[in-house]
């Protein structure tokens, strides 16, 4: 009996959380098919909105650039980081504390205030270079604010998840592997490519994934770096705004359903691999 | 191995120029006036922002509390999982969370609208309508909604780690449900729970977003001040800064209060 | 026989603590050999330094006779099978064990039939496209084993691979792995902390202790003949007690006087003494050279042992019948089953 009510209980506590997490997302879904603007009213179905959707410039230019983005930062974050890691590794307990701290610092501060303090760089960075130019009568580039600023931003915050998930590999990873390569044959570096890299490509690639959607779904910090360049969020944020179109609604519903299938096919593809394993 | 040392030269560079000297900057700036001469003036100004801080603090810790009281179950609920069913629910709990921010709280203020779908809703039954957007409830619901996956999944990466013989052991002492909650699960969780803590709290208490889209302008936050001094009306980077500056204070002391490594933390959530 | 491989005074030393203290050894071509001492000796160490891991401080390591100190591992003619074998996990089976063959660019077809060979030879075949982390620890093992010799190294260097097996496999993984050496001709040289496993598989036995050899001798010798203490008492159980040499083939211990084998030393020269469990006689009290009253008789399934106190000493013996605990016994010792050791120092 009691039992049967805990079990009730549950049931009741899943639904309502679950539903609670649903039902925003649910609820634009059904919008963008919405014939009228109103967020409250379904007055008919249609297409029109995901129509205008993928004809509305500022959006698509919009994607493009936080895409550009995304993939540069994410690269570099994870060449760069993946180096890092093997260098940390390297070294002694006490400097791979202070370290994992300088790393901690972008993760655990609010993004404000990594967006505020990398904005004030550039603007310091800006004033320097005008400085520059007006005393030695350089033409170096002063409004370098947008792709660049942004890039570096991204970089800038996606660099300790790459050492986050490629440490832990690293350390986990058997000495020996690296002996046994040598013994086998390899040089040094043909050890490094032939046996750590593999061991650790898919804690690289999960990094570079991580970086990727961090850095699409990125709004803080590219809001206070872009100046007056618009990333997808930024574009977002101000449709948000002006609370009309239900593009947005589209919107959302198109991302929502392109992550579900990423992460499906990706999924999928690990739980083939683990069979084909076996 | 000295020559594998060198390989992370270039990330040390990085993190100096691009995370360590901006806030060393930050805290120039928050120690100058406009000319650049020293001021403690910036600092003091902060004494006018009180409330805004009182404020966020008070939102950002209730939002905590709720979400840690929400979580909790939840969290206990996918580590008993079998580890099948454990990849799917964790799956439906994150997924949200790959749902851009602006727009997944961009849908709330439909649904909180005077107009909106749950004041109809209630309408049908003759209650309301509620002012609901707009009001330090509707925030607070906005980091809830927002961050809950945040606590729920350090609480579950604590919990999966308790084993099913320890709970049993307590019950077989003769621990009640309440005590063993209180006695075996609070304790065992801890880790967790301050990870949780953390991961709402710093993102609650500096957020701008939310306050703007669902509290319109009447619940000021820090991060609005913030936000105002840089790309706002105000336009004061000293200022600016001097409040980023008693944020990031207030975040390390809330840090150090719940003793959080980050190592855990970021296991939880990746 | 020529030497393959010699060490000439090892040092090696991990942050100031002594790990090889002058180490130096010849290994005979084509030969068994194991390195046999307790955690810490140095006997993985001096393997390292063999196979070129580890640098040492000073001293030498000949190959063939050609100096190959300062060799890194990828270029000697030697091969490791690793104490967890080290296998590469991203790697099926015969990709692992054709990885050293891939680096040398031998054609596709010869590395096909030579890791089909490999195989074979341990008994994996059917196994290629297996991928490791779906394999036991004995054919984890056997794979790990392939793989070094694949390379057809000169030497092969083994370091304690069986240690994580369970006494069953690692009884047969013994005699597979001398039945292996004697196959491909070459030598092994393997690291084991087990003394029964290193009697049973080796042509000569290293046995170290603290950074230096102890002895060095067939498993017979090093048996019957410790030269010191720490050998006896190391290598199978044993009976060590203080004696003096009264003169040649002439030995006193335990309050009595004994026959023995050995001469040469000194007269009155205080020596240790050595007795076997299993080489005392158990007689009646009257027709023993010594008695001594049983304290405990514990069966070990193919023998007795028996603690009999003897004039304040305990004495271990093997045998085949029991007596009972609370007896008075008499204890006979052959003169060759005496052996005579030098004092230790300190």
């Amino acid at each position: 009996m009691k039992r049967k009510h805990f079990r009730m209980i549950q049931r009741v506590y899943l639904v309502l959380i679950f539903s609670f997490m649903y039902m925003p997302i649910a609820i634009m879904a059904a919008f963008s098919f919405n014939q009228s603007k109103s967020r409250t009213l379904f007055t008919g179905f249609t297409f029109k909105w995901y129509k205008s959707l993928f004809h509305n410039e500022m959006i698509l230019r919009a994607l493009g650039l936080s895409l550009v983005v995304a993939f540069s930062s994410a690269v570099f974050a994870t060449v760069v980081g993946t180096m890092a890691a093997i260098g940390i590794n390297a070294m002694g307990k006490r400097s791979r504390a202070v370290i994992n701290n300088i790393s901690y610092m972008p993760v655990v501060n609010p993004e404000i205030i990594t967006g505020v303090s990398l904005m004030l760089l550039f603007v310091v960075m800006k004033d320097g270079v005008a400085f520059l130019n007006a005393r030695f009568g350089l033409t170096l580039p002063e409004n370098f604010f947008g792709l660049p600023t942004l890039i570096i931003a991204h970089i800038s915050f996606n660099l300790p998840y790459v050492i986050f998930n490629v440490a832990p590999k690293l350390r986990q990873m058997d000495i020996r592997l690296y002996e046994a390569a040598l013994d086998l044959g390899c040089n040094p570096k043909q050890a490094f490519f032939k046996v750590i890299l593999p061991e650790l490509m898919p804690a690289i690639l999960s990094a570079f994934l991580i970086c990727l959607t961090y850095s699409i779904d990125d709004f803080l910090i590219s809001y206070f770096t872009s100046g007056t360049t618009q990333t997808l969020p930024i574009v977002i944020y101000s449709m948000t705004r002006k609370k009309v179109s239900p593009e947005i609604n589209a919107l959302s519903t198109v991302m929502f359903l392109s992550i579900l299938a990423i992460i499906l096919t990706s999924n999928y593809l690990d739980s083939r691999r683990d069979r084909r394993e076996r | 191995m000295e020559k594998n040392k060198r390989l992370s030269l270039p990330y040390l560079i990085w993190m100096a120029i691009f995370i360590a000297a901006p806030l060393l900057i930050v805290v120039y700036f928050s120690f100058t006036d406009q000319a650049g001469h020293f001021t403690l003036s910036n600092i003091t100004a902060m004494g006018d922002y009180t409330g805004v801080f009182a404020t966020s603090l008070l939102l950002a810790a209730v939002a905590t509390v709720i979400c840690l009281v929400l979580a909790f179950p939840l969290g206990f609920y996918l580590s008993r999982l079998q580890v099948s069913t454990q990849h799917m629910m964790l799956m439906l709990v994150m997924l949200p969370m790959w749902m851009n921010f602006l727009l997944r709280t961009y849908a709330w203020m439909s649904l909180l609208e005077k107009n909106g779908l749950i004041n109809r809703f209630l309408g049908l039954f003759g209650i309301g309508p509620f002012d609901m957007i707009n009001t330090s409830g509707a925030v607070v619901l906005g980091m809830v909604y927002n961050y809950l996956p945040y606590m729920i999944l350090p609480l579950y990466t604590a919990m999966v780690k308790i084993d099913q013989s320890v709970i049993e052991a307590a019950q077989d002492l003769g621990a009640s449900m309440f005590q063993v909650l209180s006695r075996v699960l609070v304790p065992l969780s801890m880790p967790g729970i301050a990870t949780g803590i953390t991961m709402v709290f710093v993102p609650s208490v500096s957020t701008f977003i939310i306050s703007r889209m669902l509290g319109g302008g009447d619940t000021l936050l820090v991060g609005d001040l913030i936000e105002m001094q840089f790309l706002g009306n105000s336009y004061n980077y000293n200022l600016g800064s001097a409040m980023s500056l008693v944020l990031m204070v207030i975040v390390l002391l809330c840090m150090s209060l719940t003793n959080t490594s980050g190592e855990d933390g970021i296991e939880g959530v990746m | 026989m020529n030497e393959i491989i010699s060490l000439k005074d090892i040092v090696v030393d991990y942050d100031g603590e002594p790990v090889l203290t002058g180490l130096s050894l010849d290994i005979h071509d084509k030969e068994f050999v194991t390195f046999l001492g307790p955690s810490g000796c140095g006997k993985t160490t001096t393997l390292r330094v063999i196979a070129g891991f580890e640098q040492p401080k000073s001293g030498n390591v000949f190959f063939n006779g050609k100096d190959i100190t300062a060799l890194p591992p990828y270029k000697r003619q030697m091969n490791t099978v690793f104490q967890k074998y080290a296998l590469f996990p991203h790697l099926n089976v015969f990709e692992n064990v054709a990885f050293g063959l891939r680096l040398k660019k031998l054609p596709e077809k010869e590395i096909k039939s030579r890791v089909l060979e490999m195989l074979e030879v341990v008994g994996l075949k059917g196994y290629e496209r297996r991928n490791i982390s779906r394999m036991s620890g004995g054919q984890q093992q056997r794979v790990a084993i392939a793989r070094g010799l694949a390379n057809h190294p000169k030497v092969l260097l083994l370091d304690e691979p069986l240690g994580a097996l369970d006494l069953k496999l690692r009884k047969e993984m013994q005699l597979e792995l001398k039945r292996l050496q004697q196959a491909m001709d070459i030598t092994f040289i393997y690291v084991t902390h087990d003394q029964e496993e290193a009697l049973t598989m080796s042509d000569t036995v290293v046995v170290m202790n603290q950074g230096d050899i102890q002895q060095i001798g067939s498993p017979e010798d090093i048996y019957n003949e410790p030269q010191n203490a720490f050998v006896a008492d190391f290598i199978g159980e044993s009976n060590i007690i203080d004696g003096v040499m009264l003169k040649d083939f002439q030995v006193g211990f335990a309050g009595n006087e004994f026959t023995c084998v050995d001469s040469g030393f000194e007269k009155n020269e205080s020596v240790q003494v050595v007795v076997r469990p299993e080489d005392i006689q158990v007689v009646p009290a009257i027709r023993g050279q010594l008695t001594g009253i049983v304290k405990d008789v514990i069966f070990k399934g193919v023998h007795f042992e028996m603690h009999v106190e003897q004039a304040g000493y305990e004495w271990i013996i093997h045998s085949t019948q029991a007596s009972q605990p609370g007896e008075l016994i008499g204890m006979n010792i052959g003169p060759d089953e005496i052996h005579i050791m030098h004092r230790m120092e300190g």
